[in-house]
């Protein structure tokens, strides 16, 4: 293993970040802070409790998803698109280094960044409303789990897209309708029934619905559904990716 | 003879369908410069890329010291450092930082005083924490060789060096890869200057349509090169050479209206004395004479130009 090629891709993602430390941070705080303001607030001060959860409380870890999702793929595709792009690729492929370990360092800086996001954010929430976490545990996991799972997603996305549009359009085109549709902002159980059997085929409601059970204990599905199906989603992607390894994908033909 | 790269039968055809290397077959010796010539497309990056694992071969097999570049590609990318054609660099790293990156992709410990050396070397020393956007096209090219060597390899690709380079860089480069070659470190650069080959390269390659078309010591090519034609131009055209002149190796026109005749410039005696003796004592009359040189610009442009002459 090459450790240290490992080591200098992930600390150079790291201090990519740090460079440009204010909009990665101010970015994610200020949006939740809206969000609050506007559905925990304004909004949700008209509505009652949901599953005996206030609204405020109750969008938390949906909103929480809702950026680290965004913030993984879009993190991880950017940094490999962005060597692609501009060519300093050549040095990553023509270093003593497996497909695998550049992975490493860019989907392992990429989850850390969300996971420090989603801690941040989570932070922030704590500023609107008491937050309790009743399994703290399975908090870090799915936290976790999701992180890295969707910056291999997001790199998957990078090594794929071989223009800016089609690096934005797989965020915008499939990931923000399938969040906001996710159950992010409410309970599927406040659908009619048609669309409540719908979003079982969203991924997202799993991940949101799990993630939500470990803060309250209320869930729309099963809370071990949602840990089975987020670990199928990532073994989909390493499947992927192991594909991508094999055929040296789109990167040296 | 030592080999530290082979290659055979090298082929690499691109996704879009187009053949850049068409059975490539190269040994370059270790210590050595080889220069490899070719014009635009002739596959010169395309074949760098295939030995250090830029791009896949579609067949054939490259070894470097030994190690098969695919098979065991960390021993063989391990003793290789690469200078790309294009400034690829990136923007906001400082240049302490990417030299050090470099470093540490090729799994070497850190070694800042090794690194300090180098950048020193390169004039770079006083811009170590300067950001490369801010760098001069120059200087980001003196980077760019700074993280090739940062790893301290033991064959050296340079792909159009000069390319855009101002005379003192191409001077301070000229004494590096001197200084690199002393120290027993294989460069192979590519160019499209045959100046630029015959200055500074032991061994040269001609490479076209993804082939080598010829490999040899720059000496045995600058031998030829040392040949030079007379062109004797006749008042009268001949239609049967005088028996007196057949001792010369002497090439009669189509019309009959010149002779030309070949001689080694350097050799001690050209014969054309005897020849010009000869022609008078015969009833042969000279109009003017020309000599020419054929250049490697002229064998170049020849072994260029054959294959497409041939398939038309
Ligand atoms: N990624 C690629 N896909 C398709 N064709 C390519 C690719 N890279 C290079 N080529 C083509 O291969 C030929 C050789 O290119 P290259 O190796 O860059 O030549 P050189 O470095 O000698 O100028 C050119 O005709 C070029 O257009
Ligand atoms: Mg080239």
């Amino acid at each position: 293993m090459n450790f240290s090629a490992i080591k200098v891709i992930y600390r150079a993602e790291m201090m990519r970040a740090i460079n440009t430390l204010f909009q990665t941070l101010a970015s994610p705080v200020i949006s939740t802070s809206l969000y609050f303001i506007v559905f925990g607030s304004a909004i949700g001060s008209r509505i009652e409790t949901i599953d005996g959860v206030s609204y405020g409380l109750f969008i938390v870890p949906g909103l929480t998803m809702l950026t680290i999702l965004t913030q993984s793929i879009s993190n991880a595709s950017f940094g490999i698109y962005f060597p692609k792009f501009s060519g300093t690729i050549y040095e990553i492929l023509s270093a003593p280094l497996s497909f695998f370990e550049a992975l490493i360092g860019y989907v392992g800086a990429a989850a850390t960044k969300s996971f420090i996001i989603g801690v941040i954010i989570l932070l922030t929430a704590n500023f609107f409303v008491d937050l309790e976490i009743k399994h703290p545990i399975w908090m870090v996991t799915f936290l976790f789990l999701t992180c890295i799972s969707f910056s291999l997603f997001g790199f998957i996305i990078g090594l794929w897209a071989d223009s800016f549009e089609k690096l934005q359009i797989v965020p915008i085109l499939v990931i923000t309708p399938l969040v906001f549709l996710g159950g992010s902002f409410y309970s599927i159980s406040m659908l009619p029934p048609f669309w409540q059997n719908v979003s079982l085929f969203n991924p997202v409601v799993y991940l949101v619905s799990g993630f939500r059970w470990s803060f309250f204990e209320v869930s729309d599905v099963n809370v071990w559904t949602s840990l089975s199906m987020i670990l199928i989603f990532l073994a989909i992607c390493l499947g992927i990716v192991s594909w991508m390894f094999k055929t040296g994908y789109k990167l040296k033909n | 003879m030592n080999t530290v790269i082979e290659i055979k039968n090298l082929k690499k055809v691109y996704d879009n369908g187009f053949a850049a290397l068409n059975g490539v077959n190269l040994e370059i010796e270790r210590g050595e410069i080889l220069a490899l010539l070719g014009p635009n497309g002739a596959g010169k990056t395309s074949l760098i890329s295939a030995i250090t694992g830029i791009i896949s071969p579609t067949s054939g097999s490259i070894r470097v010291d030994g190690f098969d570049n695919v098979l065991e590609y960390r021993q063989a990318r391990q003793l290789i450092g690469l200078v790309p054609q294009e400034l690829t660099i990136g923007a906001f790293d400082t240049v302490w930082n990417t030299v050090r990156f470099s470093r540490g992709l090729f799994n070497r410990k850190d070694d800042d005083a090794y690194l300090e050396q180098l950048l020193k070397d390169l004039s770079l020393w006083d811009k170590k924490d300067n950001q490369l956007r801010m760098l001069s096209g120059g200087m980001k090219r003196r980077v760019l060789i700074a993280k090739a060597l940062s790893h301290g390899p033991q064959i050296l690709f340079l792909d159009e060096p000069t390319a855009g380079v101002d005379v003192e860089l191409r001077k301070d480069m000229w004494k590096m890869i001197a200084r690199l070659r002393e120290s027993g470190v294989t460069i192979i650069l590519t160019t499209h200057y045959i100046e630029e080959a015959e200055d500074i390269a032991d061994r040269i390659g001609v490479i076209n349509d993804g082939k080598i078309l010829l490999i040899e010591d720059k000496d045995t090519l600058m031998q030829k090169l040392g040949k030079k034609q007379l062109v004797v131009d006749l008042k009268q055209a001949v239609e049967q050479l005088p028996t007196s002149l057949s001792e010369f190796d002497l090439l009669v026109s189509e019309s009959g209206n010149s002779l030309t005749y070949t001689f080694d410039a350097s050799a001690e005696s050209t014969g054309i004395t005897k020849l010009l003796s000869a022609i008078s004592q015969s009833e042969l009359q000279i109009k003017d004479l020309n000599t020419s040189q054929s250049s490697l610009e002229d064998i170049f442009v020849d072994l260029v130009k054959k294959p497409s002459t041939e398939a038309n």
